[in-house]
C-alpha cells in the first residue's frame, strides 16, 4: 500500500482553520516524492483542517483537525511509514451516508482549476454532448423533462427560463451566473466555485449553447476574492484547452466567460438589481414584466441562473433527465445543497435529496445538537426565509411543503436553533440586516422595515407594550404586499413565521419582561449563589462597573442597579456559582 | 487603447493609470470605483470626480454608486482592516460579545479607526465561514472560532507589526 496523493481542503473555510500551514508542511517534507494536492471543500466544515492520504489501491484515509505538527506525524508515519494514524482518522459518522452528490460531486475531490482532473471525472464531456450531438432546443427538452428548478430560492423551472430567452428573435443574448450569494449564512455557492469552478462554466457554456447567447457574465460578490481567483484561472484554463473561445471542440459555436465583482448589496441577487449593478447604476430593482429573459442587460434577452442550477446542468445532460428526476419528489426534482451551521455537530456543506425530511437533516445529516440541548427551530432560506419549529420538523425540504410553513427554500442557508436560542432576538436580527439592506426604493420596505425593526427592539430591551405583536403582524403583512421586489415582499417572513410558531416567546418579552432562553441581555438577572461562592473575589475585579461587592458573610453580592448585565463575572467564575434567569 | 488614453489625458499621471485599466463606459463606474479603492484604501472625494468624468456620467450617479454598496468607504482607513463577521452563525455563536470586547480593546464604535491610524473596524454579513463562527477578517487574512482572548492574541501579534 504505497500512498500516491496527500489531498489538502484548501477552501475559504479550511484556510480559515489553519489548512495552509498543513499544506505547506506536507510540501516541505514530502517535497515531489508524493503529490500534494489543494483541493475544494468536503463539506466536513466541522472537521477543519481535511487531510486526506490516497494510496495506488484507491483507498482513502481521511484526516480531521489537521495541524502543523499533525502533519508532519501524518507525512513521517502514514505517507513514508505506511502505517495510518487511526487515532486522527475522522470517524464514519454517517455525514456522507444520507448525502446524494451531483453539484458536489468533485468539490474536495480534485484540483480545482485544472481541467484534466475535471475531465477525468467526466468533466466537458455534457458540453461535447450537447454541442455535437443536440439541438439548441433539444437541450431545452433535456434541462425541462429533468424538472429542474432555479436553486437560488424561488424555484422557477429552469427550462422554461430558457426557453422563453430562446424564443426571442434578438441575436445578442447573455447568460448570467448569479453569484452574489448575500445571505448570511450560506456558503454554497461560494463552495463550489471555490471547488469545482469548471463545473458552472460547463454549465454555462451550455445555458449559451441553449439559448443562443454568445456572452456569459459570473457576477460573485466581492466578499469572495478566493472563488473569484478561482473561477478566473478556470476560465483561463478552460480557454486554453478549447472549450471556451472561438468554435468551440470544432463547432460553430463560440462562447466566452468574464467575471464582474459584486461590491456589497444584498438587493443585487435579486435579478433586475443585478443587471442594473453589471451595468454600473445602485443595484435597484424594477419592475417586471419585461421579464430579464426578454429585456435584460442592455436591453438584450438575458437568462439569469444560480450557481447550483447551473452546477446541475452538466450532470443533467451527461446522465439524463431521467437519472436526475429519479431523486426527489413530484415537483421538486434532484437534490438540494445546504450550507448547515449554527447550533448542529455536523456543520458543514451537505447535499440531499429533495423530500428528506428536516428532522432528518438535522439529525442523521447534521449529527443532531451539541451539548444534548433540545431542538427548537431551523431558520431556512436567510433574511427571506423564516424559522420552521422543531414540531414541524417532520416537513419534506420541497419548494410547495417549505412554502407552506411559512418560510422559503432560500438559496441554501440553514440555520439551527436550540433551546438557548431567542427567537424573537432571532427575527430582530434579520429585519436589522434586511433594514439596512433595503435599497429604498418603495416606502413600505423602507419605512416599514424600520418601523418593525423599532418595535422589535423595543421587545427585547424589556419595552415592549400590549398591542406591539398585532402591530407588528399588520405592518409585515403590509410590507409583503406592497413591496416590488423579492426581497421586500419576503422581508417580514423572519417575523412572520416566529410570531405565528413562537407567540408564547413575545408574550412573555412584552408581559413578563422575561427571555425564557436567556439571551436578551436587558431582560436578564444574574445573582451569585451564596453557597457556592468561595469568596476569591475574582467576579469583583472583573466586574467593568464595580457592581459586585462583599456580602453579609463569605461570598459576593451583586448590585442589580448598577449591573450592566455584561455576564463577565459568569465568565471568570471558576466554581460556577454566578446564576442567570 | 487610444480612446481610453484620450477620455483620461487630463487627469493625474497616476490616476491614468488606474482609469485605462477600464473602456469609458458607464458599465466601469463601479469597478473604477473598486480599483481606486484597492489603492488607496478609500475612494478619494476627486477619484468620484475623475471617475465621473472619464465614463461621461453624472456625478451624482456616480456618488449614488458610492454610497448606495457597502463595499465603498469615502474616508482613509487604518493600516489593517478588521472585518467582524455579522451573519446569523455567527450571531447565533456569540458574534456580539466578540463585537463588544474588539470595541472595547480597540477604543472604537463600528466603522471607525484608532487614533494610531492601526486598524479601522467593519462589521460585515458572513465572510461564509459559518462553520468556524464566530468568525473575523484581518486585511485578507480569515481567524475562526473566536472567543475574547483569541482577539487579544490576533490584536496583539498586529501590534508586534505583523502585516
Amino acid at each position: 500500500m504505497k500512498v500516491t496523493e496527500v489531498q489538502v481542503g484548501l477552501a475559504s473555510c479550511g484556510i480559515a482553520a489553519g489548512a495552509e500551514a498543513v499544506f505547506n508542511q506536507f510540501r516541505k517534507i514530502l517535497g515531489s516524492k508524493v503529490v500534494v494536492k489543494p483541493v475544494g471543500c468536503l463539506g466536513m466544515c466541522y472537521n477543519e483542517p481535511l487531510v486526506a492520504v490516497i494510496t495506488d489501491s484507491g483507498e482513502r484515509f481521511l484526516y480531521k483537525r489537521v495541524d502543523a505538527a499533525l502533519a508532519k506525524r501524518i507525512a513521517e508515519e502514514h505517507v513514508k511509514g505506511g502505517t495510518p494514524l487511526e487515532d486522527f482518522l475522522a470517524p464514519d459518522d454517517g455525514f456522507f451516508k444520507r448525502q446524494v452528490r451531483i453539484v458536489l460531486e468533485n468539490c474536495g475531490q480534485i484540483a480545482p482549476t485544472s481541467v484534466e482532473e475535471y475531465r477525468e471525472r467526466g468533466g466537458y464531456e455534457a458540453l461535447r454532448r450537447a454541442i455535437q450531438e443536440m439541438t439548441p432546443q433539444e437541450v431545452i427538452v433535456e434541462i425541462q423533462q429533468s424538472g429542474l428548478r432555479g436553486r437560488g430560492g424561488a424555484g422557477f423551472p429552469t427550462g422554461m427560463k430558457w426557453s422563453f430567452a430562446a424564443q426571442e428573435p434578438d441575436p445578442v443574448k447573455f447568460i448570467v451566473c448569479n453569484a452574489d450569494e448575500g445571505d448570511p449564512g450560506a456558503f454554497m455557492d461560494r463552495s463550489v466555485l471555490e471547488g469545482d469552478p469548471h463545473r458552472v462554466l460547463e454549465g454555462m457554456t451550455i445555458a449559451g449553447y441553449a439559448i443562443g447567447a454568445r456572452f456569459g457574465i459570473v457576477y460573485v460578490r466581492a466578499e469572495y476574492p478566493l472563488a473569484v481567483r478561482r473561477v478566473k484561472e478556470a476560465i483561463a484554463a478552460a480557454r486554453k484547452a478549447g472549450f471556451l473561445g472561438k468554435r468551440i471542440l470544432g463547432t460553430p459555436f463560440s462562447f466566452e466567460i468574464m467575471v464582474k465583482e459584486g461590491a456589497g448589496a444584498f438587493v443585487c441577487g435579486e435579478e433586475t438589481a443585478l443587471i442594473a449593478s453589471i451595468e454600473g447604476r445602485r443595484g435597484m430593482p424594477r419592475r417586471r414584466p419585461p421579464y430579464p429573459a426578454q429585456s435584460g442587460l442592455w436591453g438584450h434577452p438575458t437568462v439569469i441562473n444560480n450557481v447550483e442550477t447551473l452546477a446541475n446542468v452538466p450532470w443533467i445532460i451527461r446522465n439524463g433527465a431521467e437519472a436526475f428526476a429519479r431523486y426527489g419528489t413530484e415537483k421538486s426534482k434532484g437534490t438540494k445543497v445546504f450550507a448547515l451551521a449554527g447550533k448542529v455537530r455536523h456543520s458543514g456543506l451537505v447535499e440531499i435529496p429533495m423530500g428528506m425530511t428536516l428532522e432528518e437533516l438535522v439529525f442523521d445529516v447534521g449529527g443532531g445538537i451539541p451539548d444534548d440541548k433540545e431542538f427548537k427551530a431551523v431558520q431556512i432560506g436567510g433574511p427571506s426565509g423564516g424559522c420552521v419549529p422543531a414540531s414541524l420538523a417532520h416537513t419534506p425540504v420541497d419548494y410547495e411543503s417549505i412554502t407552506q410553513t411559512g418560510a422559503i427554500m432560500g438559496s441554501g442557508g440553514l440555520i439551527v436553533m436550540d433551546e438557548a436560542t431567542c427567537m424573537v432576538e432571532v427575527a430582530r436580527f434579520f429585519l436589522d440586516f434586511i433594514q439596512k439592506e433595503s435599497c429604498g426604493k418603495c416606502t413600505f420596505c423602507r419605512i416599514g422595515t424600520k418601523r418593525m425593526l423599532e418595535i422589535l427592539t423595543r421587545i427585547v430591551k424589556g419595552e415592549g407594550k400590549p398591542g406591539d405583536l398585532d402591530k407588528l403582524i399588520d405592518l409585515g403583512y403590509k410590507v409583503k404586499t406592497n413591496s416590488l421586489c423579492g426581497l421586500g415582499q419576503t422581508a417580514p417572513n423572519p417575523v412572520l413565521t416566529t410570531t405565528r410558531y413562537f407567540q408564547d416567546e413575545y408574550e412573555a418579552h412584552i408581559r413578563e419582561k422575561r427571555c425564557p432562553a436567556g439571551v436578551c441581555r436587558a431582560l436578564l438577572r444574574y445573582s451569585i449563589d451564596p453557597e457556592a461562592c468561595r469568596n476569591c473575589k475574582l467576579c469583583a475585579k472583573a466586574c467593568p462597573v464595580g457592581a459586585i461587592s462583599q456580602g453579609d458573610g463569605p461570598f459576593q453580592v451583586i448590585q442589580q442597579e448598577a449591573c450592566i448585565r455584561c455576564g463577565r463575572c459568569r465568565e471568570v467564575c471558576p466554581f460556577g456559582a454566578v446564576r442567570v434567569e | 487603447m487610444a480612446k481610453r488614453a484620450l477620455k483620461a489625458k487630463k487627469e493625474k499621471p497616476q490616476w491614468k493609470q488606474i482609469l485605462q485599466k477600464h473602456p469609458p463606459v458607464p458599465e466601469s463606474v463601479i469597478p473604477l470605483l473598486q480599483a481606486f479603492q484597492e489603492r488607496y484604501g478609500y475612494i478619494p472625494p476627486e477619484a468620484v470626480r475623475a471617475v465621473a468624468r472619464y465614463t461621461r456620467t453624472p456625478l451624482s450617479q456616480v456618488y449614488g454608486v458610492a454610497t448606495f454598496y457597502a463595499q465603498f468607504r469615502l474616508r482613509p482607513r487604518g493600516k489593517h482592516l478588521i472585518r467582524l463577521c455579522q451573519g446569523t452563525a455567527c450571531h447565533v455563536l456569540g458574534a456580539d460579545a466578540i463585537l463588544n470586547h474588539l470595541k472595547e480593546r480597540l477604543g472604537v464604535e463600528e466603522g471607525e479607526t484608532t487614533p494610531d491610524g492601526l486598524f479601522t473596524l467593519e462589521v460585515v454579513r458572513c465572510l461564509g465561514c459559518c462553520s468556524l463562527a464566530p468568525v473575523m477578517m484581518v486585511d485578507e487574512e480569515t481567524y475562526g472560532r473566536l472567543t475574547p482572548r483569541a482577539v487579544d492574541k490576533v490584536l496583539a501579534e498586529y501590534r508586534k507589526g505583523k502585516t
